[in-house]
């Protein structure tokens, strides 16, 4: 059987098949959210170095897990949409944008409140909340150049150029600033076994991927308004039953 | 005849043209360079520490101070590098040149560096007398700058380009370009730090010669592709 791959890439078919994905989504974001913050807060045991304070990791490493991931994720949509000039490439890019920011907000945010009871301060200047607060800049740039370009081509494409050049620039920027500086704690993820209690993993893992399942939501319902407002003057968006 | 233009040939017409027209409006190299000079001179004032034993903190923070000041002043003059060839039709007739569009993008950055960063350069020394900087760590800052600005022309010539005749371009440019800067801006006050604890300033000094290198050949590619979208 021959499968059409490309039947998902006109904004037309995209617009009913993301209206079907965002509630189920948004359902197991919930579910997931409510299971991690259960067993993170309730079931999970106080740490022996750092309280209770520690338990803000179940939405602080999420967050800025996914603020970096969804940034690579954006430039590799905004590469497709350059390279094959597709439209809905660039919507989704510019979907994910608000989200990505909003992340990378919270992990900031959350690491300000979680070194004040564990550093004494709530900014230190170290390598990771330096570059995620570039981070949040680069995120930043990428939605006002785009909300200042009329044409939509124009910024598209040109917001898609901004992504790409950010994306090679993050490890850059990565790299310098954590030469510069870092006080940070080591990583305790790592490939070869992770330094952490079952039951904050597990935790830890339905938090994770509540946050995934609430990006892809929010992003497809988002993409969903972007396509609507930009394809109002085609035939089939005025023939929806909501249009009439 | 045109056609039979060699890169380099092209690369130093770009140029000349680019340092005639800078020449015919000396004013705007000047502007930059006095805001460069007056943003430097109000740390002094803003910190209250000109006098007394206090006056070792200027000189401790003087690097930071000469080149936060470079990179605003780099994005103070980004808005002329191409908008008056935008206006006047002629960033129009080179996208359409048979030429390498990269490498006349380049002549451009060059030419903006000559009259916005190398002007900074020159003026870096005297401003690090200001701060009191030993004579080590003058020649270190202005050997960093003398690699470092050019990377800032080069990022900058992509923030301009994509916000090219837009509204507001002149704050949107700095939004877009300055984080990309930040590594510059690490490595080169970075060197001059170094060399005040005593340490090896080399390492500093080659990492910024290798973003130079990369920004050479990625960014008038990317500009270039840049001015073709703002074109369009």
């Amino acid at each position: 059987m021959a499968i059409n791959w490309f039947k998902y890439s006109a904004p037309s078919t995209f617009y009913a098949l993301a209206g079907k994905l965002a509630p189920w989504f948004a359902a197991f974001a919930a579910i997931l959210f409510a299971v991690g913050l259960y067993i993170g807060l309730y079931v999970a045991p106080t740490d022996a170095t750092q309280g209770d304070a520690y338990r803000i990791i179940y939405i602080h490493v999420p967050a800025s897990i996914l603020s970096m991931f969804i940034y690579l994720v954006m430039a590799g949509y905004a590469a497709l949409g350059l390279i094959f000039n597709t439209r809905l490439s660039a919507m989704m890019a510019n979907a994910l944008a608000p989200t990505g920011a909003l992340f990378t907000f919270i992990a900031l945010w959350t690491g300000a409140f979680w070194g004040k009871p564990t550093w004494g301060a709530y900014w230190a200047w170290d390598a990771r909340m330096t570059s995620e607060l570039i981070l949040l800049f680069l995120y930043l740039g990428f939605i006002a150049l785009h909300a200042s370009i009329d044409d939509p081509r124009r910024a598209d494409r040109a917001s898609a150029l901004l992504a790409i050049v950010g994306s090679v620039n993050v490890p850059i920027i990565y790299y310098s600033v954590r030469w510069w500086n870092t006080i940070h704690q080591g990583a305790t993820i790592k490939p070869t076994g992770v330094s952490m209690e079952a039951t904050m993993q597990k935790a830890l893992l339905a938090m994770f991927l509540a946050c995934w399942a609430y990006a892809i939501a929010m992003t497809l319902w988002r993409v969903r308004s972007i396509i609507l407002e930009r394809e109002r003057t085609t035939q089939w968006v005025q023939e929806m039953p909501e249009a009439k | 005849m045109m056609n039979k233009l060699s890169l380099t040939g092209l690369l130093a017409l770009v140029v000349r043209r680019d340092l005639l027209l800078a020449m015919r409006r000396r004013a705007d190299v000047l502007t930059t360079l006095v805001f460069f000079v007056m943003v430097v001179s109000l740390f002094p004032l803003g910190v209250g520490v000109g006098q007394g034993p206090e006056a070792q903190m200027l000189t401790k923070i003087a690097p930071g101070v000469v080149w936060v000041a470079a990179l605003l002043a780099s994005m103070l003059s980004l808005g002329r590098m191409f908008s008056a060839d935008y206006l006047d039709g002629t960033l129009e007739q080179m996208l359409l040149a048979p030429q390498s569009l990269p490498v006349l993008v380049l002549g451009k950055i060059l030419a903006h560096w000559m009259t916005s960063g190398l002007p900074l350069v020159l003026m870096a020394p005297v401003l690090g007398l200001q701060f009191n900087l030993p004579s080590g760590q003058l020649g270190v800052l202005v050997l960093g700058l003398v690699l470092g600005t050019p990377v800032l022309s080069m990022l900058g010539a992509v923030g301009a380009a994509l916000t090219l005749g837009l509204r507001g371009g002149g704050v949107l440019v700095s939004l877009l370009v300055l984080p990309l800067c930040i590594p510059v801006l690490i490595f080169g006050a970075g060197a001059v730090e170094a060399v005040a604890s005593g340490m090896d300033y080399v390492a500093h000094l080659k990492l910024l010669a290798a973003i130079a290198v990369a920004a050479t050949v990625l960014t008038p590619w990317v500009t270039a592709q840049a001015l073709r979208i703002s074109m369009e």
